[in-house]
């Protein structure tokens, strides 16, 4: 430890990551390979922001599926859509509007080094994903217990309306699927927010380093953007 | 990556803090509102029956919704200009998958004689379950 100390107190050139870093008056927060903090954070973003081009891929993926059966089963799609309460829909689709908003906000505090409003932001969209989670919860439970459910596992008797069409479970397929995919996404979202949120606590971010509530605010608007889409075409078009 | 953009080059030897681009509050609450604002859109439109149309509306609408979802909340708008680009090529690439996909699909009978069955005979689940619907039965209310 004693010779680290007095290499560093010579006035030899700096030659270690460390020593050129106050050679070049870097922030503490940026890594030696990077020009300055805005290549950092540019390229922390890029990343971002393919993960995240990965990811509406994946779900096009789905949305092909569903382009594909809602034309080969326009009729059953039209009626099967009917099961769905579309006032929960819409209610989610405000739910997590507003978490998207309430998340832009805290980057936008951060970036002002409001902390408190930060960490208040941050806790509203975290319980918004909750809400938007139990209001998933009894949809789901509803589904389940009517036997709309995907393929062998459809037993619905017509108590709520029958439905028109051959092959409803192809619908409900559909409708797990997706709507099931992106809950997951809304769990990871809330386990990504709240390990921000949690660092945002112990004041690791400021003004001058937020990458990380920056990036997971980016993952909670793919979120957002995915049920923007999600919203109308199984609850309001089928 | 060079910061390929004017802004973030012309404060390329300042402070770090300065490069990034802050959205105003009113901007934050008026994308907002607006959001929330053509989600009625959305509702209400939706009771309207344009026939074909109804999925290009719906599409229309929730695509002006994304779009200010990644121009304001995710700062797209703001950012260096490269990310639009691999946006736009990821979008392309979507495009070209599900449109041809569907030309495929609607073109499938003029040129088989074939068209998509029905997943397996015992898939209708009404005379699989023994389940017959009720001829009085009305049918499902949104």
């Amino acid at each position: 430890m004693n010779g680290v100390t007095n290499l560093a107190a010579t006035d030899r050139r700096p030659e270690t990551p460390l020593e050129l870093h106050a050679e070049n008056h870097h922030s503490p927060y940026q890594a030696h390979h990077f020009t300055d903090m805005a290549q950092q954070f540019d390229a922390a973003k890029m990343g971002m922001w393919l993960f995240l081009l990965t990811e509406i891929l994946l779900f096009g993926g789905l949305f092909c599926a569903y382009a594909i059966y809602s034309t080969e089963h326009a009729v059953m799609f039209q009626s099967a859509h009917k099961m769905l309460d579309w006032k929960l829909g819409a209610l989610n689709t405000v739910v997590l509007i507003t978490s998207s908003l309430t998340v832009a906000l805290a980057i936008r505090s951060i970036q002002l080094n409001q902390r408190k409003a930060a960490i208040w932001l941050l806790v509203a969209t975290i319980a918004c994903a909750a809400i938007f989670l139990i209001v998933k919860y009894f949809e789901y439970s509803h589904k389940i217990h009517l036997g709309l459910l995907p393929g062998n596992f459809y037993h619905y008797d017509g108590s709520e309306g029958v439905i028109i069409g051959n092959n409803p479970h192809i619908y409900f397929g559909i409708y797990f699927a997706m709507t099931g995919l992106h809950g997951l996404h809304v769990v990871i979202g809330m386990i990504v927010l709240s390990w921000v949120l949690l660092r945002l606590i112990k004041g690791e971010f400021n003004s001058e380093y937020y990458t990380p509530v920056e990036l997971g605010g980016l993952y909670w608007h793919l979120v957002d953007l995915i049920w923007i889409y999600l919203f109308p075409l199984l609850y309001l078009i089928g | 990556m060079q910061p390929t953009h004017a802004h973030a080059a012309s404060h390329q030897s300042q402070q770090s803090h300065s490069h990034h681009h802050i959205v105003p509050f009113k901007v934050n609450m008026a994308v907002g509102i607006t959001l929330l604002v053509l989600t009625a859109v959305t509702v209400w439109i939706a009771q309207f029956d344009f026939g074909a149309m109804n999925m290009i509306v719906a599409m229309t609408v929730a695509t002006v919704k994304a779009g200010l979802v990644v121009a304001y909340f995710m700062h797209l708008r703001y950012d260096n200009r490269f990310f639009f680009t691999m946006l736009l090529v990821c979008l392309i690439a979507l495009t070209v998958f599900i449109v041809f996909t569907m030309i495929d699909q609607k073109s499938r009978t003029s040129i088989y004689d074939y068209e998509m069955q029905e997943i397996r005979k015992n898939a209708k689940m009404y005379e699989k379950k023994g389940l017959t619907a009720p001829k009085d039965a009305s049918p499902a209310k949104h």
